[in-house]
């Protein structure tokens, strides 16, 4: 559940931060004593973690929020009157693992020696964003038939969302991986009483579960990469001016 | 050929054709574009507003039976929400209790005392009413709303709202409904404050819930003058029963008749709410129009190679946002009734529709030859991605589709919005964008044509004849003391990330656009959820199923309800002083007046109040309940978990009670801490004030608010930048000086933040300087010339002075010379000058003989000059510690004493843009004013003696060159470095190679200005 959560977090709150991170981190080529801190690689690489970081506790607050007001997930009661309506650990979670799948994204795409091209620009990232929030939105809101309908319907809006916006390899592979993970993780949780579901119908989760993690490791990817795309380019060009 | 080309090329050829048409006839298919979005979106007018206040629905109140669950068509009167029981039926007693007559013995708390007190009896009396008939025996306990807990947040509402029992409030709560709690309290109006929220609360507070009339309205204070105390007991019920609440009524108006009393008490309200939006449901939604405003910015920043970006962006966000106004009108013409919350769905709507389609056209169009025909390149750039635009789009409907079939009924509806609106978008895109591209494009040429027509007008002619007359301006030069550095191209690359947050501020206008949106989004919050009642009034006006438009009743806003206040205070003294001509200037009179005593206060005698308070019933108590905030009864469900959202609650007229109270009852029920209170001096002032009080809190604390903020942002602009912002950045202790004038990867400031360049290497003072952007080249007293690079301070060659050169062409003479320069080369000519130097100067004069032998000419020269300063200081604090440098009054610097060779330092300051005109341009004293002038005092010769380098073809040295000629001209043009020399002798030197081109030595006096002419 944090898992997911974090995913979908990750993947939504990059839409709001780095639509202002985006004009901030366009420095180009200089290598000036501000810059070289950013050129650095491992500020750069502290840089995009807090950001994605910030990114996955803003969404899966947001997110979260949309999941309690249905009451699909329930916390132990004292804490629902808190603003932040869920468990203290649940953001950091999100939090770390956003980051982690950002980082982890473009890392992968480098060691397999191909730079993931396809729209690669921050309005596609925020699109994807976009159809994050709303497949979450539609799994809290939407009421479908049996859970089998609308578990198949996110499911296919997931794919839809990596045809649409990744088509790696790598990224499916990935995604299908960690939200696997993140599911097993969550059953751990459900199991040993963390939390639950109020209507759990996949053993002590929700069936669709897999389906948004998928679709938070994808955006939270895209997001990652996108911010990859500016070191990538300081390296390219150094490389030039040298 | 296959299929697939055969439909491409069709396809292209019909967006070729398309783009013509658009771009041959933008105006009239703008109109039709224009005109058919109009019609697609009338439907939209009959759609009712979307909002959260209640809706209201009025029904006969003697005939009254529960509605049935099944929807009846033929009761076209009925909304559609008027189904099933309601939630619970509310019944409120109204009391207005005073003490009458008032005597003068009375203390202010009397006023509210007794008659709160009555609230007990009149409670028990409601609580043990029985009412018995044939069908059997009902009482109050069978028929109210039975709650239970209170939610679990509210707590400290324990005390003071019912649990486990009818919900039935009255400001007997307040004591738990006894009367020995009510009696023994010593200060009534502290415990009703008690529970008070702090701050300022725009929803209902619990004293509003309790008294169930606005506060203002209670008359329950110190300085209430009409003397009337106005509560309501409140009855929640669950069933209606018609005759209990009969007999209650005739009951209570039997014990507690009221006059005057005319009510109609024969018609129900039933208010239907609308589902509340929570924050907990408002955060997610504005997340997601964050998430959309950001990708609209950035598609819209892709828009590049237009006239307008702001005009095209804008254009795109009309297209797509017409789209889907279309889809809905269309939708809703053809019958479908949306369901969905559009607000919710709307961003998801623009995403799956995009932008993307208009960026791409844009991008093609952008990317034709430029020299083509407008409408041209907008028929080509349309042709070359129809079959893209035309795939994409094919696509989307096909996902669209099988989303469609997923058989969820919100998520067809979405579907069919979407589909309709992507075909929608599409039509928009193909008329209304490319057109609007064509138009910007026509723009785009006519700008360029203008701007390129007067350019060239200024020019001289490129080749001029050999008769140009001789007083031609000259081209655009730089004269001498202006330096127009090149801005590199990739300037704004190098700032540093701090400034580059601080502009990217200033240019976007951040802070003011956010604090304006906050604003609007806060204005628009408080009209949403106002308590005024506007929006209900707005409601009634608009929604034709509330004919309950209620024209004297609680729907005006709360100041014109206060009008009987004043009526009952003075009417005598008023109105019969003035016996008014015109009826509509006196009320304002009257209300001018009233404040007038207020303000003053004290001289002016003020009505006596009367004698008898008067218990008045007005229409306006008739449903009193519109003066509370519409948020008053989901409220008070919701303290026990029953929401009031997509269901209603019926309303039953009110029971009048008037209660009139003897002055002894008053005082026997009085605490005897009541008449300790000493009563208020200036009860009127006070009473006035206590009105405007909150107008007065919320002005101070708004004003307290925007001081807070400025200091703010002071503090916020102070971290950013730091004190020396705009002077060099020492601070940084990242570029230092001593050793590296310049990062040695060219990092050269932008103009905004200027520093600073120390080009050291003269031994002397500066005479001369001359640039040409790139290059500078400055000539010292010693007569060395040497080329500066401009952007980095590299020196680029060193012409030393030819009769130095020529007697002794070795560098160690030079090396020898830098070396005594340092020490004291400067503060030679602060002994010579008028100006006894300061203490440092003292300390070397010994070296000063030996100076003089070795550069003879020099001081008779200069003698006459004590202005010259050896570092041309602009007094930057930038200079590094070792140029301890004293300030004016002579403009002198000491010199350094760690003997480095700072003879010439030359610093430059702000960059001045003098405009070049040949009047100003050849007498070299203009000085720059904010740099310490770089005068020089002509000794003798013309002072605007212009003359013309000419090329001469001897490049063999001139051996004859002087010691007393010292350069008092430089030019600089391309790589040819003029200097005219006091002797007049005029020199040509190669600025890269250093080498002497040609020498001219016509001129009999010293030349001081040169001027290059055009190339030659």
């Amino acid at each position: 559940m944090s898992l997911t959560l974090t995913a979908m977090s990750n993947s939504a709150g990059t839409g709001g931060q780095q639509e202002w991170s985006g004009p901030g981190q366009t420095p180009g080529p200089s290598r000036g004593p501000y810059i070289s801190v950013i050129t650095n690689r491992t500020t750069n690489l502290l840089i995009r973690g807090a950001m994605l970081f910030s990114v996955g506790v803003f969404l899966s607050l947001v997110l979260n929020l949309l999941q309690v007001q249905r009451n699909v997930t329930l916390f132990p009661p004292d804490v629902i009157s808190s603003i932040f309506s869920s468990a203290w650990w649940v953001p950091p979670c999100c939090g770390t693992a956003s980051a982690g799948i950002g980082l982890l994204y473009p890392f992968i795409d480098r060691r397999l020696g191909e730079p993931h091209k396809f729209k690669r620009e921050w309005s596609s990232v925020m699109r994807c964003v976009a159809v994050f929030v709303g497949i979450n939105h539609a799994s809290a809101k939407v009421d479908f038939a049996n859970n089998v309908q609308l578990s198949l319907t996110l499911a296919a809006l997931s794919i839809g969302l990596w045809w649409t916006f990744d088509r790696s390899r790598s990224g499916f592979g990935l995604g299908v991986s960690i939200a696997l993970l993140a599911t097993l993780a969550t059953q751990v949780l459900v199991y040993n009483g963390v939390f639950q579901y109020t209507s759990p119908d996949f053993l002590y989760i929700r069936s669709w579960l897999p389906c948004i993690f998928f679709a938070g490791v994808i955006t939270m990817g895209n997001i990652g990469r996108q911010l990859a795309l500016y070191e990538y380019k300081f390296i390219q060009e150094k490389t030039h001016q040298d | 050929m296959t299929l697939r080309e055969r439909l491409r090329e069709k396809i292209s050829a019909a967006f070729y054709r398309h783009g013509l048409l658009c771009a041959s006839y933008p105006v009239p298919i703008i109109l039709f574009t224009s005109a058919s979005i109009l019609t697609c979106c009338y439907p939209l007018l009959r759609l009712p507003l979307p909002g959260t206040g209640p809706v209201e629905f009025t029904t006969g109140g003697r005939d009254y039976s529960v509605p049935s669950h099944e929807p009846q068509g033929d009761l076209g009167e009925r909304p559609d929400w008027y189904r099933g029981p309601p939630v619970a039926y509310i019944q409120q007693v109204l009391v207005k209790a005073a003490v009458s007559p008032w005597d003068s013995s009375l203390v202010p708390v009397d006023v509210f005392r007794s008659p709160l007190s009555r609230a007990f009896s009149l409670l028990e009396e409601i609580r043990n009413h029985v009412h018995s008939d044939g069908s059997g025996v009902r009482s109050l306990e069978s028929l109210c709303l039975q709650v239970t807990d209170l939610f679990p947040g509210l707590r400290r509402m324990q005390s003071v709202l019912p649990e486990h029992g009818c919900l039935l409030v009255s400001p007997g709560n307040y004591w738990q409904n006894q009367q020995e709690l009510f009696d023994s309290d010593p200060d009534l109006l502290k415990t009703i404050q008690k529970h008070e929220p702090k701050g300022l609360s725009t929803s209902a507070t619990l004293r509003d819930l309790l008294f169930g009339v606005p506060g203002k309205y209670t008359g329950v204070s110190h300085y209430n003058r009409k003397r009337v105390v106005t509560y309501t007991i409140t009855i929640v019920l669950s069933t209606y029963d018609a005759r209990f609440l009969g007999s209650l009524r005739s009951r209570l108006k039997q014990l507690h008749p009221s006059a005057n009393c005319s009510l109609r008490d024969d018609h129900m309200v039933h208010v239907h709410f609308k589902e509340e939006i929570g924050i907990a449901e408002l955060i997610p939604l504005v997340t997601t129009y964050i998430i959309l405003f950001a990708y609209i910015y950035f598609s819209t920043r892709k828009i590049d190679m237009v006239k307008s970006k702001w005009g095209l962006a804008l254009a795109a966000v009309v297209t797509v946002l017409s789209s889907l106004l279309m889809s809905v009108g269309l939708c809703t013409l053809f019958g479908l009734t949306p369901t969905l919350n559009g607000g919710e769905i709307f961003p998801y709507l623009v995403v799956v529709i995009g932008l993307e389609n208009v960026l791409v056209l844009t991008k093609s169009v952008v990317s034709t030859p430029v020299d083509l025909e407008v409408k041209l390149r907008i028929a080509q750039g349309l042709s070359n991605e129809s079959w893209s635009i035309m795939k994409n789009m094919a696509t989307e409907l096909c996902i669209i589709l099988i989303g469609y079939f997923t058989l969820v009924p919100a998520i067809q509806e979405f579907c069919l919005f979407a589909v309709v609106g992507l075909v929608s978008d599409f039509f928009l895109q193909m008329f209304f964008f490319t057109t609007v591209l064509s138009i910007d494009i026509r723009r785009m040429e006519l700008a360029d044509l203008n701007r390129r027509l007067p350019a060239e007008a200024g020019l001289p002619p490129p080749k001029p004849g050999p008769l140009r007359p001789r007083e031609a301006p000259p081209p655009p030069r730089p004269s001498p003391h202006t330096i127009t550095l090149q801005t590199p191209a990739f300037r704004n690359l190098r700032l540093p990330k701090r400034l580059r947050v601080v502009y990217f501020l200033a240019r976007t206008r951040l802070a003011q656009r956010i604090i304006m949106v906050g604003t609007v989004i806060w204005i628009g919050i408080l009209v949403y959820t106002d308590p005024a009642g506007i929006r209900t009034y707005l409601a009634a006006q608009v929604s034709e199923q509330s004919p309950l438009g209620d024209p004297g009743g609680g729907a005006l806003p709360p100041h014109l309800g206060g009008a009987p206040v004043f009526r009952g205070v003075d009417p005598t003294s008023t109105l019969s002083i003035h016996p008014a001509p015109d009826p509509t200037p006196l009320p304002d009179n009257h209300s001018q007046g009233h404040h007038d005593g207020a303000g003053r206060a004290g001289p002016l005698p003020q009505p006596p109040p009367p004698a008898v308070p008067q218990i008045t019933w007005g229409p306006e108590d008739q449903e009193g309940w519109r003066r509370l905030s519409f948020r008053h009864w989901p409220s008070l469900f919701s303290y026990y978990n029953i929401t009031l959202a997509k269901r209603y609650i019926s309303i039953l007229p009110v029971i009048p009670v008037t209660v009139h109270l003897s002055p002894q009852e008053a005082i026997e029920t009085r605490h005897p801490q009541d008449t300790r209170h000493p009563p208020p001096s200036i009860p009127k002032v006070s009473a006035d004030l206590q009105t405007d009080l909150t107008l007065y809190k919320v002005a101070a604390l708004g004003l307290a608010a925007g001081v807070l903020l400025v200091l703010l942002l002071f503090c916020l602009y102070r971290v950013l930048c730091p004190r020396n912002y705009g002077q060099n950045g020492v601070s940084h202790g990242r570029r230092r000086r001593g050793e590296l004038p310049c990062d040695d990867y060219g990092y050269s400031p932008p103009v905004s933040e200027i520093s600073p360049l120390l080009l050291r290497g003269h031994s002397m003072d500066i005479e001369c300087l001359a640039s040409d952007g790139m290059l500078l080249a400055s000539c010292c007293l010693a007569g060395q010339i040497r080329v500066w690079d401009a952007q980095t301070g590299d020196c680029l060659t060193v012409i030393p002075h030819q009769g130095l050169k020529r007697s002794s062409s070795s560098s160690g003479f030079w090396d020898q010379r830098d070396g005594w320069d340092g020490v004291g080369g400067a503060s030679e000519f602060e002994c010579l000058g008028s100006d006894p130097p300061l203490s440092d100067g003292l300390s070397e004069e010994d070296g000063f003989p030996l100076r003089r032998r070795s550069a003879p000419s020099r001081p008779t020269l200069f003698t006459d000059q004590p202005d010259l300063t050896p570092l041309i200081d602009t007094n930057f604090a930038s200079q590094p510690p070792s140029h301890l440098c004293t300030p004016p009054p002579s403009h002198l610097c000491t010199p350094p004493r760690d003997g480095f060779d700072f003879g010439g330092l030359v610093e430059r300051a702000y960059i001045e843009h003098e405009p070049p005109s040949p009047s100003t341009y050849p007498s070299a004293s203009s000085s720059p004013p904010s740099g310490v002038p770089l005068q020089r005092r002509l000794s003798g010769g013309d002072a605007s003696a212009s003359l013309t380098p000419e090329r001469g073809s001897a490049a063999g040295t001139q051996a004859t060159a002087d010691w007393e000629s010292s350069v008092w001209a430089l030019e600089l043009r391309g790589n040819l470095i003029a200097a005219g020399r006091s002797s007049g002798k005029l020199e040509l030197w190669d600025a890269v190679e250093g080498s002497l081109r040609c020498v001219n030595e016509d001129g009999g006096s010293g030349i001081t200005a040169l001027a290059f002419l055009n190339n030659r």
